[in-house]
């Protein structure tokens, strides 16, 4: 029988939506017994947030002061020592997992899979590579533990509603201490989070500033829409890394994404194949987003964005 | 420090809209344009921007492949790399196998930084730093934008999904570059000309005495599905109709 650990993604406080939807890529493979495992140094709070999602068996704390930060070169050997008995060990495409997962595989001398985006059999996955422009579908050997990542556009998080049991798990190995955190500078919004968020306003370099962005938030604040921007956009400085959207910035599927002044580069449109509807506002009628675009607007941005906004009073 | 080691990996150009072969056994690469992954030419630019800083002596780049991933070396020696390791192996190499090559590399050169970018822009795995660092037991600062080195430590920012995090890491240590770390400058005639007279060894996979690796079976590569064409409406009239009628405003 299949037994899946997940691997929890969190602040210290909050639970990260990707953990649900990790939990949702291992339902799909037959029988998993799926267990939750959070490393904190004070895991209460997540756990009890954890302990609800559906389809789990367990929750794993693992406490200790040097995971307050989440620092792979520490959770990693931890996880590596919780692997015995686990047939699978999941992480979400995150920065988080993607940084920690592959440490994890090596320390069990085993090869990882990125990016799971369905599963085929307890040990044949497709996962999208060059940009996802392919689609590959591998097989890990059947001897051994698989380790992922999942990618979370791919899933809905499970629902809430359970009550499964915590237990705290101990891990003795020894920490690392060459790698310490020193401050993470996290934008403040009040806007819904990009990765979770239902709807997406994008903005393009054809906002051509970082005021002119405005038109944008304005937009995303009509619809309640968290607001996205081209790997251009930030490179530009229009908007900080973390908006970035694409191949290396964050792979998204709101059930609306809205397209503003974007030309629609394979390398942005990967990060928004799994989209509901997709809108595309452009002045070049030529340009390669209409040929993704469920709905196009040929038009100058700064026109019509003002006047949709107004529209939807 | 001493050394600075960058992997180089050559990969499908940027710029090439990469097509399936019709049997699904992999993707079309004949006579397509073949380049330094475009984050490890971020990496091998960083390196050579702290060595000219005075703060490392040399820069070697080493590569994993077939004897053509020779032309990503000699571009590499190009841009400023002082001499280049090729690990010839002329078959497919798992990202584990790619990370103990690079291990014994680092174990003969004992590098104070091993510089790679954050994924290949072909399998966008982004693994082999992170595994690396793990078997090595040593610090790993991905999806980097910035090193400041300080003495026997590296302050690392890092691009996240909540925005930057920035850690100290001790040295030697494994970075990985995100696209913001910098812009590579462009090789010239002369430095290509120099290039062919830099050292470049190379060794066959088997001298290495890598323990076999767990391959995962690659067994289909398609086409993803494709979004179709919708409509064009004329305004903006028409947009918020057509989104009312979806039922998304």
């Amino acid at each position: 029988m299949a037994k899946v650990l997940v691997i929890a993604e969190h602040d210290g406080q909050i639970l990260n939506p990707s953990t649900a939807k990790c939990v949702a890529c291992a339902t799909e493979i037959d029988a998993a017994d799926i267990d939750v495992a959070v490393f904190a140094d004070s895991a209460a709070g997540v756990a009890a947030k954890a302990a609800q999602l559906k389809s789990i068996s367990r929750v794993l704390t693992v406490e200790n002061d040097a995971n307050k930060d989440a620092q792979s070169a520490v959770i990693a050997p931890q996880v590596a020592a919780l692997a015995d008995g686990y047939s699978h060990i999941f992480g979400p495409s995150t920065t988080f997992g993607k940084d920690l997962m592959p440490r994890v595989a090596a320390l069990l001398g085993v090869n990882q899979i990125s990016d799971i985006m369905s599963v085929e059999g307890t040990h044949t996955f497709k996962r999208p590579i060059y940009a996802g422009n392919v689609v590959l579908t591998v097989e890990a050997p059947a001897d051994q533990t698989v380790v992922a990542t999942v990618r979370a556009a791919s899933y809905s998080a499970v629902d809430e509603g359970n009550n499964a049991p915590i237990e705290a798990a101990e891990c003795d190995v020894d920490l690392p201490s060459h790698s310490r955190f020193v401050e993470l500078q996290a934008g403040s919004s009040d806007r819904p989070d990009l990765q979770t968020a239902a709807k997406v306003v994008s903005g393009g370099r054809a906002l051509a500033s970082a005021e002119n962005f405005d038109l944008i938030y304005k937009l995303a604040d009509k619809l309640g829409a968290g607001v996205g921007a081209t790997r251009a956009a930030v490179d530009a400085g229009y908007v900080p890394n973390e908006m970035q959207v694409g191949q290396t910035g964050k792979i998204i599927a709101p059930e609306l994404y809205v397209a503003i002044g974007i030309s629609g580069a394979i390398q942005h449109l990967t990060g928004i194949k799994d989209a509901g509807t997709i809108v595309a506002i452009n002045k070049d009628e030529e340009a390669p987003i209409f040929e993704v675009a469920d709905i196009g607007l040929v038009g100058d941005l700064f026109n019509v964005v003002p006047e949709l906004t107004d529209a939807l009073d | 420090m001493d050394k600075i080691l960058v992997g180089l990996k050559r990969v499908v150009d940027y710029n090439v809209r990469v097509r399936v072969k019709s049997d699904g056994s992999g993707v079309e690469t004949d006579g397509v344009k073949m380049s330094i992954n475009p984050f490890d030419e971020i990496a091998l630019e960083e390196a050579l921007r702290i060595k000219e800083r005075g703060e490392a002596n040399e820069v070697i780049v080493v590569s994993i492949g077939t004897s053509e991933s020779q032309q990503q070396l000699r571009t590499g020696l190009a841009m400023g790399a002082d001499r280049a390791i090729l690990i010839v192996s002329d078959e497919a190499i798992d990202a584990l196998s790619r990370a103990r090559a690079l291990l014994e590399i680092v174990n003969r050169e004992n590098p104070g930084l091993v510089l790679l970018g954050k994924q290949a822009i072909d399998d966008d795995n982004s693994q082999t730093g992170q595994m690396l660092a793990g078997l090595w037991s040593r610090p790993q600062a991905t999806f980097a934008s910035k090193i400041e080195l300080n003495g026997d430590v590296a302050r690392v920012t890092r691009e996240v999904d909540v925005g930057i995090e920035i850690i100290d890491v001790d040295l030697p240590a494994v970075v990985t570059v995100d696209l913001r770390m910098n812009e590579p400058r462009y090789v010239k005639l002369p430095d290509i000309m120099k290039a062919k007279k830099k050292p470049l060894d190379e060794i066959p996979i088997g001298e290495l005495g890598l323990e076999p690796s767990p391959a995962i079976t690659e067994h289909l590569f398609e086409p993803p599905a494709e979004r179709q064409r919708g409509i064009i409406v004329d305004d903006v009239a028409g947009l918020v109709a057509a989104l009312k009628d979806k039922g998304l405003v």
